[in-house]
């Protein structure tokens, strides 16, 4: 698998998500949010966690409007595969390539704890190493991951399994207790939760290393 | 630009003494300017320049083989092998904090990173010491909220874990809260970089964001006593931007790995002036500023706001000038400003233009070396001989007390508003003794712990500054690592009251002792005085924020107990009950002497544990609470219950120094036993971790009932 990590000023999670990256295969490079093109043969753009130009905007906002997102949204058109953690999910939502939006949390506080996670949908290529329907534990950490859409796109959403993961106890009121979505065609996700920072024993789980290598593996096939 | 007239209002306002003011005159055989004796006065105020606390931190132990760089720069530097080097400091933020807590403590937040990565390290822990008024008290509620809010905001932001910190209450705190914060970075031993400047006509360049008035007279608001024109100090505090100062570290770290920097110095306390000042004085060089070239936020800005800004965010440096564009272009790259604003001189001068005109030309080296020293009046406190009362009440309704009171509560609702796990290196989040994260690629762990007991420093203020050491020692040990130095944050009231300056000279005194015995040099710190309203001052709080080494992770002890442990003592009970948790929570009383330590039994009963961690399953220090605080918060950690044999209060609530709670499977317990016996070490059983009781002596309840309780305290407290 080849990977590009996009680095945003502000991005605090890219070194991160290219760990859990490389321990599961992949070879990683980290892409400047100025550059107007993704390298070549890339297979994963990984959007990182982070405060993107400060969240000062709408989180994700101002990312949104970066040279390197045209290539991001080209990418995502023609079939790549886009993964979004956390301030990365902000971003994708900005971009219109995942519906909805993440609102505030609920409690008006920042959240950073781990927390249950039911896999709802293990039909995607992220989501492959696991089980439909597997409780899983994650960390959040985040202010605004509330996440909002209108009905009819959260009828449209469960309908077509694009749900891919919901709280067990949900933290920040996100509606239908979504923590994360994929895109149509499955191959853009977009999840408040740090699968990268449960990827190693020293971390206190490793629940996140399924989606890593369950990934890698998916593309191999592909 | 005319400037004000030099009128003895004028000086006063600017905090001189008279005889401060003669000595400005003396140096300069004129007059200052407005803007000169803004200089001075940020120069020579309490919070830059150490004038009442100097004799006294000249005391301290600040060396031992594993120190690269001790106090003095921004921040201590601490070889942890392999070419490696963990740079760290904590540092006040109080009276800015009390005045506007999120911002407040947000910029505490960032000026203590700007220290860590100014000296070339990348920032991988941070941890913070809150003292706050009793939770009844009308401010509280509203000022924990916002300093954690800014921690948070600042610290989340910006990318670093938040892994460890205190969280106490006590009225004496209710005018004053104290926001201490500590940072702690990872570089390369022979990559730190130093402040001092070297070579004549060198640019001195501006990093960073603009100039604006906020902050300006910071440092000396900082340095005053607080009174009720309080609301008048708020446009002082500066506003924090933590993705400026993320933007600004990647862009020094890729500058310093250029080659580029000479020397480098963050503009915080009286910014522009401080550190410019600094850069000369250690360099033995004046410098040249032209004020025209600093990039500024605001227009029509004077010589004096330029000079006596605090806004966040901003470096000084020296280039090597042949890397000009190279350097530059960095900086472009991360859309910061980039300004040379002057030059270093051959001649002891700090000279300050501004459209054209000198608006201040000074003796560099005498606004730092000759600054104003004092050997202040003190004395010791009265010796605290009275024997506490033991309070007639239950164990277990003691113990249920001690875990609802806001001190012990769990604080979950402090920490999970902080980031504890970005980088993903974070070994052990908050909430269970000292915090611990990898260094990066490596199999070692660095753990950091902060400490002291305020109640113990006020009633002995020796015993109380070796005891916060300890504690901190007993903290690193606990987990299974060497602890390697300490960085001293001494909060205190006013020095010009002897009794106060008594506390001050008596816990330096204590803290020296125990350094020494412990081999836990002071590196780096910072001195809050002036932390009084209206005449009434904080208990003496000086916080120790301390590092330890793990060589692998294979060394690490965990905090928690299993089902079927035996819980074994380490270190002697005497049942001292001397401000103890017990007697301040359940009567209201701070009777008695604090516990005496122990420093050559602290150090045995650390190697032990270090020595024999390999069948040690858990470990936790003893400290508020004693063991049966200990014994609970093991217990829990672990999912399971503990019943202690004894039942009576000194036993179970004694706060004895140099202690350790133990839990071990019964093989390992035995062995351990027989290693305390053969080292002469006391060590003994004191009951067995299981079930899902908490038992004290014949009286128990269920686990999951206190636990709840505990939990419960700061939502009900501060909002859910």
């Amino acid at each position: 698998m080849k990977a590009a990590v996009i680095v945003f000023p502000g991005s605090n999670c890219d070194r991160d998500i290219a760990v859990a990256l490389k321990q599961a295969g992949a070879q990683v490079t980290m892409v400047w949010h100025k550059d107007d093109a993704l390298p070549d043969g890339v297979d994963l753009v990984a959007v990182p966690g982070g405060f993107s130009f400060g969240d000062y905007l709408r989180c994700g906002a101002i990312a949104a409007q970066s040279p390197i997102a045209r290539a991001l949204r080209f990418h995502a058109e023609r079939g790549g595969y886009v993964l979004g953690i956390c301030n990365g999910f902000q971003v994708l939502t900005e971009l219109k390539l995942l519906p909805g939006a993440l609102l505030r949390n609920a409690g008006l506080r920042y959240i950073c704890r781990t927390v249950p996670l039911t896999v709802t949908n293990a039909g995607t290529a992220f989501t492959s190493g696991y089980a439909a329907g597997q409780t899983i534990a994650l960390p959040i950490a985040h202010h605004d991951g509330n996440y909002f859409a209108d009905d009819e796109t959260l009828a449209r959403l469960k309908g077509e399994g694009q749900v891919a993961f919901t709280y067990g106890d949900n933290p920040n009121g996100s509606r239908h207790d979504i923590a994360g979505i994929v895109s149509a065609n499955g191959r853009v996700l977009g999840m408040m939760p740090h699968p990268e920072r449960a990827a190693d024993p020293a971390h206190g789980g490793t629940d996140g290393r399924a989606l890593f290598a369950g990934l890698a593996d998916a593309l191999e096939r592909v | 630009m005319t400037e004000p007239d030099i009128t003895p209002e004028v000086i006063a306002a600017h905090g001189f003494t008279p005889d401060e003011y003669a000595e400005v005159l003396r140096i300069l055989g004129r007059e200052p300017t407005f803007t000169e004796l803004g200089i001075f006065s940020a120069m020579w105020n309490e919070h830059c320049s150490y004038k009442s606390s100097k004799k006294w931190l000249r005391t301290l132990p600040t060396s031992g083989p594993q120190v690269i760089c001790g106090p003095g720069e921004n921040a201590g530097v601490v070889d942890i092998g392999d070419g490696q080097a963990v740079v760290f400091k904590m540092e006040s933020h109080n009276h800015p904090s009390y005045i506007e807590p999120h911002q407040g403590a947000a910029t505490g937040v960032g000026g203590i990173l700007r220290d860590v990565f100014t000296m070339g390290a990348r920032p991988i822990a941070a941890m913070n010491a809150l003292s706050f008024g009793v939770p009844e008290h009308p401010k509280t509620r509203h000022l924990i909220n916002g300093v954690v809010e800014g921690i948070g905001a600042y610290g989340n932001a910006f990318g670093v874990p938040t892994v460890g910190g205190e969280v106490r209450f006590h009225p004496s705190y209710n005018g004053n809260c104290l926001v201490n914060a500590f940072a702690a970075g990872l570089a390369d031993a022979d990559r730190i970089f130093y402040s001092a400047a070297s070579g004549v006509g060198m640019p001195v360049v501006y990093l960073g964001a603009k100039t604006g008035r906020d902050g300006v007279g910071g440092a000396t608001m900082a340095s005053a006593e607080f009174d009720d024109t309080i609301e008048e100090k708020r446009p002082t505090v500066q506003v924090g931007d933590p993705f400026t100062e993320k933007c600004l570290l990647e862009a020094c770290l890729e500058l310093m790995a250029s080659g580029a920097v000479i020397s480098i110095q963050d503009m915080g306390a009286a910014g522009l002036t401080c550190s410019a000042v600094e850069m000369g004085d250690k360099g033995g060089l004046g410098i040249r500023l032209n004020l025209d070239r600093v990039p500024q936020r605001e227009t029509a800005m004077s010589a004096y706001e330029m000079m006596l800004s605090e806004s966040q965010e901003r470096m000084l440096m020296v280039l090597k000038p042949e890397k000009e564009a190279e350097a530059r272009a960095i900086f472009e790259k991360w859309d910061l400003d980039f300004a040379i604003v002057g030059e270093t001189i051959p001649e002891d001068r700090f000279l300050i233009l501004h459209g054209n005109e000198i608006v201040a030309d000074l003796p560099l080296s005498k606004l730092s070396s000759s600054a104003p020293e004092y050997d202040r009046p003190w004395e010791p406190g009265p010796r605290r001989t009275d024997v506490p009362e033991v309070p007639d009440i239950p164990a277990l309704d003691a113990l249920t007390v001690l875990l609802t009171s806001p001190d012990l509560a769990h604080k979950a609702w402090v920490w999970e508003q902080y980031d504890t796990q970005v980088m993903g290196d974070t070994v052990r989040p908050p909430g269970c003794g000292a915090g611990i994260v990898r260094v990066h690629g490596t199999p070692k762990l660095l753990a950091f712990t902060s400490d002291v007991t305020p109640r113990y420093v006020a009633a002995n203020p020796v015993e109380g500054g070796k005891q916060a050491v300890a504690e901190a020692y007993r903290n690193l040990t606990a987990c299974g690592a060497t602890p390697l130095a300490a960085t001293d944050n001494l909060n205190f009231g006013n020095p010009e009251k002897p009794k106060i300056m008594g506390q001050f000279v008596g816990a330096i005194q204590g803290i020296g002792e125990a350094c020494r015995a412990l081999a836990m040099p002071i590196v780096s710190g910072n001195v809050s005085l002036y932390n009084e309203t209206d005449g009434s001052g904080i208990l003496p709080t000086p916080t120790i924020g301390a590092v330890g080494l793990i060589s692998s992770a294979d060394r690490l002890i965990g905090g928690a107990a299993r089902e079927g442990d035996v819980a074994l003592l380490l270190g002697t009970t005497h049942g001292h009950l001397g401000q103890s948790a017990l007697l301040w929570h359940v009567m209201g009383r701070d009777a008695g002497d604090a516990p005496a330590v122990d420093l050559s039994a602290e150090r045995a009963h650390g190697d032990f544990v270090r020595e024999n961690l390999a069948r040690i399953g858990g470990c936790t220090d003893l400290s508020d609470g004693g063991l049966a605080i200990a014994a609970f918060e093991m217990a829990e950690a672990g999912g399971t219950g503990v019943a202690l044999d004894a039942g009576d209060l000194p036993t179970l609530f004694g706060e004895d120094q140099a202690r350790y709670l133990i839990a071990a499977a019964p093989d390992d317990a035995e062995a351990l036993l027989a290693a305390a016996a053969a080292a002469g070490v006391p060590l003994a059983r004191v009951g067995a971790f299981g079930g899902s009781d908490l038992r004290l002596g014949d009286q128990g309840a269920p686990m999951a009932e206190l636990t709840e309780a505990w939990r419960g305290v700061f939502p009900a407290l501060f909002g859910a």
